[in-house]
Order: C-alpha cells, then sequence, then structure tokens
C-alpha cells in the first residue's frame, strides 16, 4: 500500500467452475477507487458468485483477484480476517443474525473487533441506524422487521467498523418501490458521503442506471460489456441490447438448453 | 461395470467426507480455548439451551425407566426369593447401561435436532457467510460454543437420569410392592462399586461429546435448503444412535 493507485480492486483472468459448469472464463473487472460500480448480468452468470471470489469466500480456479494491489489468494486466514474488516457486505437477505435483536446485530462487528465500552458501542450503533432511518427499531427482532428495513439494518451493520468498500449482493430484489427507493438513495449518500468505494451486484437496469458510475454487464463467463449506464444503454450489440431494454429473446436465449422439441415430445428419446 | 463404479464412487465421496469431519473436529479444537476464555457467557447460554431445557424430558423418562426396573427387577427376582437385590439391579442397569445410553438419545433427539437445524438454517439464511464476513470465525461464535454446552450438558443430564431413575425403582419396589427399604439401599451400597459409577460418567463423558459433534457437524456441513436442513436433523439423531450404541459396547468390553 506504498501509493494508493486509482484501481482498488482489480480481478485478471479469473477462471471460476462449480462442479463441471464454468461459470467464468477470462474475467477482467476493475473497480475503481470511490466510484459505485455496478456488476450486472442475466440470472445465473454468477454474480452472486464474483462477489464470494472478491472476498475470497471462494478460491478462483485460476486468476487472481487483487485488493490495493495484494492477490488475496496468498494472505493467511489472519490477513485474511483483517482485509474483510475493509469490507462491509450486505447480502441478498440482509443475513441478520436471527437471535440477536437490530442493536446487538449492528453492535456485532464492534464486540467482536474492538474494545469499546457499551457507553461508546451505544453511541456508534445509534449513530448508524439514524443514518438507515430505524434508530427507532433498535430494540426489535430480525423477525418482526420488513424485508426492507432488514437490508437497512443490514446496511447499517456492514458500515458500523467504517469500511472502505461496501459490497451490495442485489439490494433491490423484491422491494416495494418506496424502499427501493430509499436504498437507492442510502447507496449514492453512503458512497460519497463517506468517501468509500461500492460495488453493486443487481439485474435492475432501471436502479443502476441512476445510482452507478460504471457497469460491467457479464454474460457467458466473460465482461460482455462496461463503461458508464448511459454508454451501455446506447450500446449497439446484441447483448447489451437485450439485457438493457429487456427483450425476451436473443442472444441469452428463452429457452434453456433441451433436446429437440419435437423429438422429446414424440418420446423418440426416451430410449 | 456400473455397480463397481458406484462401490468406487461411495467410497470415494466416504473417504473425502471422513476427511471433512476431521478437518472440522481439528478446526473445531483449535477454536476450544480461545472460546472457552472469550466466549463464556456464549458457552453458559448454551448449557442452558441444550441442558436446562432437556432436563423435563430427563427427568420424566428417568423416572418411569427406573419405575421399570422396579417393576421388572421385582417379578423376576422374586422368583428366586432375591427381591431385595432389586436395587441393585436396578443400579447397575442405570448407572453403568442405561443412564448414559438413554441419557444420549433423549439428548440427541431433544437437543441435537435443535442444534443441527439452527445451525443449518443459519447456513442456508447466509447467517455464517455474514460472519465470515465481518471477520468472525462462525465455527468459534456458533459451533464452539453449542459443542461445548453440549459436552457440558450431557453428564449432568446422566447424573440426573440415573439418581431419579433409582427414586423411580425405590417407589415401585419398596413403596408400592414392599420390599425392605434397609435392604433395598444397603445391598446396592454394597455392591456398586466406584468403578462402575466411573464407567457410567466415563460413558456420558464420551456420548455427550459424540451426540454434541454429531449435532454441530450436520448442522454445520448440511445442505443450505429447507430439505438439506430437514435431512441434517434426522441424520443427527440416527448417526448419534448408531455411534453411541456402538461406543457403548466398546467402554463396556474394556471395563470387563
Amino acid at each position: 500500500m506504498s501509493k494508493p493507485s486509482d484501481n482498488l480492486i482489480e480481478i485478471r483472468d479469473l477462471d471460476y467452475s462449480r462442479g463441471s459448469r464454468p461459470i467464468f472464463r477470462g474475467l477482467n473487472v476493475t473497480i475503481r477507487r470511490g466510484e459505485v460500480t455496478a456488476v450486472m448480468g442475466p440470472s445465473g452468470t454468477g454474480k452472486t458468485t464474483l462477489l464470494r471470489l472478491i472476498t475470497r469466500q471462494l478460491l478462483p480456479d485460476s486468476g487472481v483477484v487483487l485488493v490495493d494491489g495484494v492477490d488475496i489468494g496468498t494472505l493467511s486466514q489472519s490477513e485474511l480476517y483483517r482485509m474483510r474488516q475493509r469490507f462491509g457486505m450486505l447480502f441478498q437477505n440482509g443475513a441478520l443474525l436471527t437471535d440477536l435483536s437490530v442493536f446487538e446485530n449492528v453492535a456485532f462487528p464492534l464486540r467482536e473487533h474492538t474494545r469499546l465500552t457499551n457507553r461508546l458501542i451505544r453511541h456508534v450503533v445509534l449513530t448508524k441506524l439514524h443514518a438507515v432511518g430505524l434508530r427507532g427499531a433498535a430494540d426489535m427482532m430480525p423477525r418482526e422487521l420488513s424485508g426492507g428495513m432488514a437490508r437497512r439494518v443490514a446496511l447499517a451493520r456492514a458500515m458500523v467498523m467504517d469500511p472502505e468498500i461496501l459490497i451490495y449482493d442485489e439490494p433491490f430484489v423484491g422491494l416495494d418501490p418506496i424502499s427501493m427507493g430509499v436504498i437507492v438513495r442510502l447507496v449514492r449518500r453512503m458512497n460519497d458521503a463517506l468517501g468509500i468505494s461500492s460495488i453493486l451486484v443487481s439485474h435492475d437496469v432501471q436502479e443502476i442506471s441512476t445510482v452507478a458510475d460504471c457497469s460491467y454487464l457479464i454474460s457467458d463467463g466473460k465482461v460482455a460489456a462496461s463503461g458508464s449506464p448511459q454508454e451501455l444503454s446506447s450500446a449497439t450489440s446484441d447483448l447489451v441490447r437485450q439485457f438493457m431494454h429487456g427483450m425476451a429473446d436473443g442472444p441469452v436465449a428463452f429457452h434453456y438448453d433441451a433436446p429437440d422439441y419435437e423429438e422429446q415430445l414424440l418420446g423418440r428419446d426416451a430410449d | 461395470m456400473t455397480l463397481v463404479r458406484e462401490v468406487y464412487e461411495t467410497l470415494v465421496e466416504f473417504v473425502r467426507t471422513f476427511g471433512a469431519f476431521i478437518l472440522f473436529f481439528v478446526e473445531l479444537l483449535f477454536h476450544t480455548p480461545q472460546a472457552v476464555f472469550g466466549r463464556f457467557r456464549l458457552i453458559v447460554a448454551q448449557v442452558h439451551n441444550t441442558g436446562t431445557l432437556s432436563l423435563v424430558i430427563i427427568l420424566v423418562c428417568g423416572l418411569f425407566v427406573g419405575a421399570v426396573l422396579g417393576l421388572q427387577g421385582f417379578a423376576n427376582l422374586q422368583r428366586f426369593n432375591a427381591e431385595d437385590t432389586v436395587g441393585t439391579f436396578a443400579a447397575f442397569a442405570l448407572v453403568k447401561e442405561l443412564g448414559p445410553v438413554i441419557t444420549a438419545l433423549l439428548f440427541a433427539g431433544r437437543a441435537g435436532t435443535a442444534l443441527a437445524s439452527e445451525i443449518g438454517l443459519m447456513k442456508a439464511t447466509d447467517q455464517l457467510s455474514a460472519m465470515e464476513m465481518m471477520a468472525v470465525n462462525p465455527v468459534s461464535r456458533v459451533v464452539v460454543p453449542r459443542f461445548i454446552g453440549g459436552c457440558i450438558s450431557v453428564p449432568f443430564l446422566t447424573a440426573g437420569f440415573s439418581a431419579i431413575g433409582l427414586f423411580g425403582a425405590y417407589l415401585v419396589a419398596v413403596v408400592l410392592l414392599g420390599v425392605d427399604v434397609g435392604a433395598f439401599w444397603q445391598q446396592m451400597q454394597q455392591t456398586l462399586s466406584f468403578k462402575d459409577v466411573e464407567e457410567g460418567i466415563v460413558k456420558s463423558i464420551l456420548f455427550g461429546g459424540a451426540a454434541s459433534l454429531i449435532a454441530v457437524w450436520e448442522g454445520y456441513n448440511c445442505i443450505p435448503t429447507a430439505e438439506g436442513v430437514g435431512r441434517a436433523t434426522t441424520r443427527t439423531v440416527v448417526i448419534t444412535a448408531i455411534v453411541v450404541l456402538v461406543v457403548d459396547f466398546m467402554v463396556t468390553a474394556t471395563y470387563l
């Protein structure tokens, strides 16, 4: 970490397969400091897998993931944990610890990693909850929260250690328009107010275009297109157009690979 | 050919699972000292969770198992005019065999399934991944306290089971059937040596470790879906039952 370069995370020539199914083949992605970077792609292209590779919950088959120029594949367990404290991650469903209250969920990283007094912890936690508008819900249990509230609590928890990088896994899925607007605004505000970098995995084209500085469209294990959302929506490639404008059929076929329809209906492949 | 292939694949799968199990156990042991000193409260909570909350089922079952021993013992020993030894009979059966074994099986059903499904659901809802991402090792935070809690609970539950079982036998044999109260206790005291009690204690410790370990392993290693969690809880009971009975045989053999 001698000189902070503009590239916070670099993924180079990454290959990863699950079982015999290749997920990524020669993936190259760069995430720049201070920006909101979106990773988009049709369902099943391994967007969440990519996040798990960036945070080394999974190891790539080949290729490297560099965080601040350090290959995270070479880190020891304790170095890896130290690095993870620089990340905050928001899981798809929030992943709040169900046996702890909202307050204790947000306090959890502090209690684990710091020796702050209870008074200070209370101070920090209430500040973070206030930032996501849920200070009043501090004493509730996770099961009492709506989906949007749970995600905001998870966001407060992800921020509580003041990370440099916030990672959002599908933050917009299954939210009503109001909660969605709240989350979109929070993502942008957190990024700019705290001077951090954000990575966002989603397939909500509309929301991405309002919040992201740079987006990657992943398909078929590779980056199919990248650039600002405006550049992407005016792109001419069939795949990008299909995705950005939500067309049912195109390079991403409507049908999953299957044997010939006529053959199968007539039962000729039965033996 | 397919048979050979299937056997081979099953064997490879077994070795792989067994290896993963050993690694899991080593990691668990590695985190144990830190958890004992750093997460003492969590362990206490788990002793309550696995032990205190299992007390009712253990005590009720123990009372009735003891009562049945009193009845059976009386009915059979009476034929040899040896009904005075019913206390000895019940004590041997409870302290050496039935206490540890039935407690372990009940523990697997009451607490083991709860541990496995709880950890499995935490996995299915990404709570374990979330901990990983917060740089908290889930083995240390979630698994070890539950394992140690179970290890502490089972010997005490076993003691409770055996004690109330003896009381049950006393109620039936002495109060109901009229065996001499002095003979009942004195025969027991004379014949039951410390070595017999020790055998029961050793068994309860081993069974407690095995039952807790199987439960946390099945939960931690389950397929994170509704079906996977269900299967993990079933396997917890089945595997614990088999392991407990096999280990029981081996310990009994070494104590003869």
